[in-house]
């Protein structure tokens, strides 16, 4: 019985130790190779290590930001993949006296689990002046809990981008829409024209609390998003049921949403993305967040900026165009083993230096209005940038990333399954607000 | 053996030998008792930790809320009826429990019979019985794609699809439509017809949108040529088009002169609601119905020119998500019945049925009246063992059913995990709805074991 995990554990052991020397030889070979002039390596000898959800692509990436601050400091650095449930693995890590030294959290509700549960260390003053200088106020808000600066955002996400295949468009005729009601009429003519005008990814909940959030973000404005997504008002608000009427319009208009409410149901994300870019178009435009130029290059091989573009998500009524993001944010554990080093990292991510290493790479966005938008790599990621920054303070948050998981992040129920329910039937927005806020009373439990 | 060894334990209530006799037999006893404990021991042990244990913990966690600190009785049992989810968990999982054993039995005993009856029984028996092989989930992601809705996804819609298709037409402009306010009005069964009356002698043109470029037929010209011409004394005549001009541009309700005819569509004159002339368009979309009477006709594009694509059976659908699953059920399942069915088969006495034959039985009354009475112990228990089995289905449900319908094909257990760990992290409740599942299979496991008892004895 007891041989057992004996024997696991040696073979475990074995494994770590040899990870850690190709880590190691990896980095004197790295370090070798490039003698840096000036700037001590303060670091040297010591290690950091840092988990985060990123795999593939997304994790080679980071790894060459991570190697520029090897090479700066000359700390050894060793990234941990997660997996997609961040919070689970950090708790148990932390539970077991093994937590990495920096965790990269994807949502702002696990960043504030984390500082309520006392396991975070606040962000050095130097990180702090760099955030103050370089970003809006708004990243540094979100990354606060309780008056304590926990969470440096050092990657976003652009979720008011709205895709369009450019020979569809031009074919019908119409002119990228500046305002909500433009897009209605332009996805009119384009239904004229034969093609339907918007795939929506019914199947996978969150596209339809996206939709939402940008319609409400732009016509109730920033103050009731902020309120409704601290569920101080309730989702029966008469803003709330404004905005599902809107989004229940564009919805129920057979001419607009490609195959219907019904076809949309059983379209998920990668399939709504297919509808346009696909090799068989059934729709002109995806809306959805920025990474769906990375499924229309990847999967179906369109140069992003010829044969699919973005314009903002428009303005609705007299709002201001939304500009909702979302992020994935640094935080350091104060169950780490390397403070210093832990602390190190956090002040050379803050800078732009280390934001244009992974900007050169592609597929990401910094929060950073300090980097040069040269340093991104092709037209539409930097255009996406742009309007990122100059969106300024009234960028805002994914709001159902911001409530407990049982009710914005969850399949099958919550929010999700009441906006699925209200794509299958937008006549009574009344009822679906009543019915969310039933929900949100649940989840946020007061 | 000669009567000297040792009497067995149960010679005990035996009158007692001579007290110095009876010393060392009772220490034997004891150190039996001892040995008995210590082998028993390491399984008590386990039992304990991973069934007792956790049984009387989540029990327990079944009186406390989300948190764990609060205790509030009955509630989270309360709540659970209240909850319209797991109340469709509740009935969804009485479904699964009525119909999947009592199918799976029937089916197992329908082939296991039929089987004995052919040359390549055993070649037959491993064909269906390789489905129990593969895993829940592969087979849940194999039927997830088999019931696709896209015909081009899903091969059982796309079997639908091109059955339906064989046997009924399809219409050439599934998609057109008419733009509002251009002279074309809907009716009800789907059908256009022109608002303003005609008289023989005018040209009336047809636009109709909605249609995509490459979708035109490859015999379409251009309607522009067309537009122009004129009707006789006792005709009615114009194009019938495609009112999009590719890129934009154009007027609506006026034939432009890059847009396309559109070919083979069938026009209807209509005079006080009877069809009395019919044709169908031309390459470039034109018509010409001749030979009418004067008087005011109304044209009509008939609905069967836009009948919808069909499109198949919604197999994920909110109605048919839970007997789509338990079809997916049954194919990972009947092999296994089929097979312990035909064992009970192989070893019932043939002396019986041969007998029954020799007196003239019919085959369905040898079925009906000797092989089932005597194969009842083992239909029972693959009937119960799938109770059982039926009960704690999770990965099919989870994995087949989507988003959108998850909560109408959920079942206990699905609600149990969903509730605690999926989101829900209301370990509470999830406790509660683990008591109930409990709660009911303890009758069909008690059942079994008693069945096991006796025909054991």
């Amino acid at each position: 019985m007891r041989r057992h995990p004996a024997r696991h554990t040696t073979r475990r052991t074995a494994l770590a130790s040899c990870t850690a020397l190709a880590l190691a030889l990896g980095a004197t070979a790295c370090g070798g190779d490039t003698p840096t002039a000036g700037g001590g390596k303060s670091l040297a000898g010591q290690q950091v290590t840092v988990a985060g959800t990123w795999s593939g692509t997304e994790q080679k990436n980071f790894q060459k930001v991570l190697d520029a601050f090897s090479e700066k400091t000359g700390a050894t650095t060793q990234y941990v993949a997660t997996g997609d449930n961040v919070s689970t693995f950090i708790g148990s890590k932390v539970e077991g006296g093994d937590a990495p030294d920096v965790a990269l959290v994807p949502q702002v509700g696990v960043l504030q689990q984390f500082a309520k549960n006392d396991w975070l260390t606040e962000l050095s003053t130097k990180t702090e002046d760099t955030v103050d200088s370089g970003y809006s106020p708004v990243w540094k808000h979100y990354g606060t809990v309780y008056n304590k600066f926990y969470g440096l955002y050092f990657k976003a996400a652009h979720k008011s981008t709205v895709w369009y295949s450019p020979d569809a468009i031009e074919q019908a005729g119409v002119k990228p829409p500046k305002t909500y009601k433009d897009m209605l009429t332009a996805g009119r003519t384009i239904a004229d024209s034969g093609l339907a005008a918007f795939s929506v990814a019914g199947q996978d909940g969150w596209t339809l609390t996206d939709w939402f959030e940008n319609i409400y973000l732009s016509q109730a404005g920033p103050d009731n998003y902020d309120r409704l997504a601290q569920h101080e008002i309730k989702w029966t608000d008469p803003s709330v049921v404004k905005a599902l009427t809107t989004l229940g319009e564009l919805f129920q208009d057979k001419q607009l949403v490609a195959g219907g409410q019904k076809e949309a149901l059983s379209t998920d994300f990668p399939g709504s993305v297919e509808k346009v870019f696909g090799p068989d178009p059934k729709a002109a435009m995806v809306y959805e967040g920025d990474f769906v130029a990375g499924v229309a290059k990847d999967q179906f091989g369109k140069t992003i900026g010829e044969d699919a573009d973005f314009f903002p998500f428009p303005a609705v009524g007299d709002g201001e165009a939304p500009v909702v993001s979302g992020g994935d944010a640094a935080v350091v554990l104060k169950d780490g083993k390397n403070p210093k080093g832990a602390m190190a990292l956090m002040e050379f991510l803050a800078t732009p230096e280390a934001a244009a290493v992974w900007a050169e790479a592609g597929g990401f966005l910094s929060p950073n209005k300090k980097l040069d938008l040269a340093s991104y790599g092709d037209d539409t990621t930097r255009q996406t940038a742009k309007s990122l920054i100059d969106a300024g303070d009234t960028v805002r948050f994914d709001m159902s990333d911001q409530a407990p998981a049982a009710f914005g992040g969850t399949k099958g129920t919550g929010e999700w399954k009441l906006l699925q329910d209200f794509l299958r039937d937008p006549s009574d927005p009344k009822g679906t607000a009543r019915k969310l806020e039933q929900a949100a009373a649940k989840a946020y439990q007061d | 053996m000669s009567t000297v060894t040792t009497p067995p334990a149960r010679h005990a209530s035996e009158p007692p030998a001579p007290a110095p006799a009876a010393d060392p037999r009772r220490g034997m006893r004891r150190r039996g008792r001892i040995i008995a404990v210590a082998f028993v021991l390491p399984a008590l042990l386990l039992l304990g930790a991973l069934v007792v244990y956790p049984v009387l913990f989540s029990v327990g966690r079944s009186f406390f809320d989300a948190s764990g600190d609060r205790f509030v009785g009955g509630d989270n049992y309360t709540g659970m009826f209240r909850d319209p989810a797991t109340l469709k968990a509740i009935r969804n999982s009485a479904i699964w429990v009525v119909v999947a054993p009592a199918l799976l039995t029937g089916l197992g005993l329908i082939l296991a019979v039929l089987v004995e009856k052919i040359r390549w029984a055993t070649a037959f028996k491993l064909l269906m019985f390789m489905p129990m092989a593969v895993s829940f989930l592969a087979a849940g992601i194999i039927f997830r794609l088999a019931y696709d809705e896209d015909p081009d996804k899903g091969v059982l819609n796309a079997a639908v699809v091109g059955v339906h298709d064989t046997f009924s037409a399809t219409s050439s402009y599934p998609t057109a439509r008419a733009r509002d306010g251009q002279g074309l009005t809907k009716e009800k069964d789907g059908a256009y017809a022109t608002a303003d009356a005609a008289s023989p002698g005018s040209v009336v043109h047809l636009g109709l949108v909605g249609v995509r470029p490459q979708d035109l037929p490859a015999e379409a010209r251009p309607a522009y040529p067309q537009a122009s011409r004129t009707a006789g004394g006792d005709e009615l005549t114009g194009v019938a088009y495609l009112d999009f001009t590719p890129g934009g541009g154009g007027t609506q309700g006026q034939v432009d002169p890059d847009e396309s005819g559109l070919p083979k569509l069938r026009v209807e004159a209509v005079r006080d609601g009877e069809t009395v002339a019919s044709t169908t368009t031309a390459a470039d979309g034109s018509f010409r119905l001749t030979g009418l009477d004067p008087g005011t006709y109304t044209l009509r594009l008939p609905a069967e020119n836009f009948a919808p694509r069909f499109d198949g059976v919604s197999w994920l659908g909110p109605t048919l998500v839970t007997p789509a699953i338990i079809g997916a059920y049954l194919w990972i399942w009947t092999g296994f019945a089929m097979v312990l069915i035909g064992a009970g088969l192989s070893t019932m006495p043939r002396d019986v049925l041969e007998a029954a034959r020799m007196d003239g039985a019919s085959e369905w009354q040898v079925f009906r009246r000797i092989t089932v009475p005597l194969l009842a112990p083992v239909l029972t228990v693959v009937f119960v063992t799938l109770v059982i089995n039926v009960m704690k289905v999770f990965d099919l449900v989870y994995v087949i059913a989507p988003g959108p319908v998850q909560e109408d094909a959920t079942v206990l257990a699905t609600q149990m995990w969903l509730v605690s760990f999926g989101g829900g992290s209301d370990q509470g409740l999830g406790s509660a709805l683990g008591v109930l599942l409990l709660l009911l299979v303890i009758p069909a496991m008690v059942f079994n074991v008693h069945r096991f008892r006796r025909s054991q004895s």
